[in-house]
């Protein structure tokens, strides 16, 4: 590897010989492969392209090799993206740990922590998931009261988390609790890891407006946390999970390049279901309109995406472009449904029979879905005031005051 | 296709910014107006400033070595438009260069090529299009009839909004040799001089200051030779050259919008009410992020339909979608943002004194050139959809 261009030619060489040419396509719905104790593929192909990666240390490329990392430089990191984006290669597994909370060990772990967490992470065994919400901490995420009470050598844990995507399917939670509730209430926060098969925790699947979905209430009862397994200070946690919550906006925008939730093609759709224009109504072409418009903001969406990741890779401050990403694209998603619902009028409208198409299915659930979109993950609301105060940098105002 | 500067881009930009903002500043603008009002008839720019534009190269960007241009492509101009629209700076840069010598590079013959390119480029002639008729801009509508006479072509109808058309030497005219108006075929474009017997030319004051005409075309004469292409065929060529027109003026409302944006921004820190910046109102603030999304969104498209432009692995009609969305998104940011900002300035913002008004005429003007909102998302649609 002595330059580079070499590194390129031989990632490029590797990932030709190794990438099965099935794992070079557009995922499907459902075909994500998630990491952890137990794996499910859907295929042999699946397995291979995990098993191959994950020997090579590209699960985590950046990370140093003495933690189970690649051990590539920033620069061949890079290459390495480029050329999985060449070869439209998927991502061989997805884990919340490598994304978030490995980096965030890399930073404020202790070298025995380092040890114990990250080499299992960068080899896709053990499945992450993440305990920051609760019913009373929503967007206000420092007030949170899940208490981990000094009890000798362990914490004892008491409290609930909501919105845990996978609550009940992950092995490990990394979790921020209460060690002091006598101070303003940032400063009295810290990071857990949590091995989710300890005794007194329950994860309880919700259900949503859309059905069936992947996020839990989990319940903590007297739940016993060995003191080695606080990340960072003890009250101390408020700034790495700031750091997570950075890491989270940087995961959700790879997430979203790989595959995104819901794929449907406005266009072709509005081909489908719309009278031809020469049979239209003054309606019809009014909602045509309206579908064009739509499209046209989808693509200025993608063309931004596009644009942050030419101008992040010309070194330029793209924390402004990130920071509208998230807003934009719920935002839009929203809209894109009630356009679809418009054009499908009550094809749209079915819960599920054969009474509808499954295409007709999904578009209706999707819409459902939609509306959790700009609720998670920080609200439209956040997101603004993000915009506002970070890049726009206007002055704080009385409502929303932290530390209080 | 590169949605970001490339160095030498930027550094034309960076150029263009330090020489419009010492020598055509928004007050300079300003002067412009206030002028022409108290002294009749303007050509709505500096032919001082003109002239030192194209000293600088800037009116031969966008053309082939070969025609004396410098190949420096639509984004190499969008990099200047960007500036244009940060200082409101009025020039013929794109009337007279992106226009028509972009018909007369794509449409011309030798011979009309080597008649017109180097006075364009060289600023010593100016030309004008002529294409709408009706209020809103639809290039296909031309009625303008040119009926064969001889050896040589009359020419009766109007046309208006014709920017830069007072004091043009010559305009290209769209007129219909065959078909019906809403039809791409049967359109044939002539240059017409501004002198010949016949041709009367009206300025349309409009409230951006610039130089908008009017022509009354009444049996005017031209010869075969004035004709660009073939006959009833020149839509291609009028729609090229109306797509670069169309993204460059999306790259100058989008300067335009952000020099405007960055204002507000501003005010909004330093304005003081209830004891408080106003900007510290989160019901401003929601609204102001709005607004630096949407110009994000816009730069994006932009930046594509310039790129477009200049890429040749893409075919007409999809170019002429990207310039649509450019031209649309840059049009629906401007105007998002001059509404807010306007707002936002509270009652200094409805004053002349502000800039902002300026700001606010430009971009409303340009939104109805070459296009608004509802034509460019039917033209993108009417491109896109497949129908089964």
């Amino acid at each position: 590897m002595s330059t580079l261009e070499d590194f390129r030619r031989e990632t490029r060489a590797w990932l030709e010989a190794n990438c099965p040419p099935s794992m070079r396509t557009a995922m499907p719905d459902g075909e994500l492969v998630w990491g952890g104790r137990t794996v499910e593929f859907k295929h042999e192909d699946q397995r291979l392209w995990f098993e191959r990666m994950r020997d090579k240390g590209w699960f985590c490329p950046d990370w140093p090799a003495e933690y189970g990392g690649g051990g590539l430089s920033p620069e061949q990191n890079a290459v390495l993206e480029s050329e999985l984006r060449r070869l439209h290669c998927r991502p061989p597994q997805i884990n919340l740990g490598i994304w978030m909370l490995g980096p965030v060990v890399l930073e404020f772990g202790t070298e025995e922590q380092k040890r114990e967490l990250l080499p299992p992470m960068a080899r896709g065994e053990i499945r992450w998931c993440q305990g920051f919400s609760e019913p009373n901490a929503g967007s206000d995420l420092a007030s949170l009261k899940t208490s981990a009470v000094d009890a000798g050598d362990h914490f004892v844990v008491n409290g609930t988390k909501i919105w845990t995507s996978y609550g009940d399917k992950s092995d490990w939670m990394y979790m921020l609790v209460r060690t002091n509730p006598d101070v303003p209430k940032q400063q009295g926060i810290s990071l857990l890891v949590v091995d989710m098969a300890s005794p007194g925790i329950e994860a309880r699947p919700i259900d949503l407006i859309s059905g069936k979905s992947s996020f839990c209430q989990v319940f903590f009862d007297n739940v016993k946390v060995p003191k080695r397994q606080l990340i960072g200070p003890l009250n101390g946690g408020w700034t790495l999970a700031k750091a997570l919550l950075q890491h989270e906006r940087r995961a959700m925008s790879k997430f979203g390049e790989f595959s995104l939730p819901t794929h449907f093609d406005l266009l072709s759709i509005a081909g489908k279901y719309l009278p031809a224009q020469d049979a239209s109504s003054p309606a019809d072409v009014a909602l045509r309109q309206r579908v064009y418009a739509m499209a046209m903001e989808e693509m200025a969406y993608s063309l931004t995406a596009q644009r942050m990741g030419e101008e992040a890779r010309a070194r330029r401050n793209v924390s402004g472009l990130m920071s509208i990403m998230k807003l934009v694209h719920s935002e839009q998603e929203k809209d894109k449904f009630e356009v679809l619902l418009d054009v499908l009028g009550h094809r749209a409208l079915g819960w599920e029979g054969e009474a509808f198409e499954p295409q007709e299915l999904a578009i209706a659930k999707a819409w459902l879905g939609s509306f959790a979109q700009t609720i998670a993950g920080g609200s439209s609301e956040v997101q603004l005031n993000v915009v506002a105060k970070r890049v726009l940098e206007l002055p704080e105002g009385n409502a929303g005051k932290q530390g209080k | 296709m590169s949605l970001v500067y490339s160095e030498e881009q930027q550094l034309l930009a960076d150029t263009a910014a330090e020489f419009l903002m010492a020598k055509s500043p928004v007050t300079a603008q300003r002067k412009l107006r206030d002028e022409a009002a108290e002294g009749g008839v303007s050509e709505g720019f500096d032919a001082a400033l003109w002239r030192e534009m194209v000293d600088m190269g800037w009116s031969a960007i966008p053309f082939p070595e070969a025609l004396g241009g410098l190949e420096f492509g639509c984004k190499g101009l969008g990099a200047v438009f960007e500036q244009i629209g940060r200082n409101l700076s009025a020039s013929p840069l794109l009337s007279s260069i992106v226009l028509g010598g972009s018909v007369i590079e794509l449409a011309g013959s030798e011979t009309q090529q080597a008649e017109w390119m180097a006075a364009l480029i060289g600023g010593e002639r100016r030309i004008a299009l002529a294409v709408d008729e009706t209020p809103r801009h639809d290039p296909t509508a031309v009625a303008l009839r040119a009926a064969r006479d001889g050896d040589g072509y009359l020419l009766t109808g109007t046309k208006a909004f014709v920017a830069d058309g007072v004091g043009a030497d010559a305009f290209i005219v769209a007129a219909r040799t065959g078909g019906q108006p809403g039809e791409a075929g049967g359109i044939s474009l002539f240059i017409v001089a501004a002198d010949a017997a016949g041709v009367q030319v009206s300025p349309m004051n409009t409230f951006d200051s610039r130089n908008h005409a009017s022509l009354a075309l009444k049996d005017v004469r031209v010869a075969a030779s004035a004709r660009l292409g073939a006959e009833g065929e020149g839509f291609a060529a009028l729609d090229a050259a109306l797509d670069r027109g169309r993204v460059c003026l999306a790259a100058e409302m989008l300067g335009a919008t952000q020099a405007l944006f960055d204002t507000t921004v501003e005010y909004l820190k330093t304005r003081v009410q209830f004891d408080v910046p106003i900007g510290s109102f989160q019901a401003l603030q929601h609204r102001a992020a709005w607004c630096y999304a949407h110009l994000q969104l816009a730069r994006s498209a932009v930046m594509a339909g310039l790129a477009a432009m200049d890429d040749p692995a893409l075919d007409a009609e999809a170019r002429a979608r990207m310039a649509s969305l450019a031209k649309w998104k840059a049009g629906d940011a401007a105007h998002r943002i001059s509404r807010e900002a306007v707002q936002m300035h509270g009652g200094m913002g409805v004053t002349d004194e502000l800039d902002v008004g300026l700001y606010l005429k430009r971009i409303r003007v340009a939104q109805a050139s070459l296009g608004d909102g509802d034509f460019h998302v039917q033209r993108y649609g009417d491109l896109s959809l497949v129908e089964t």
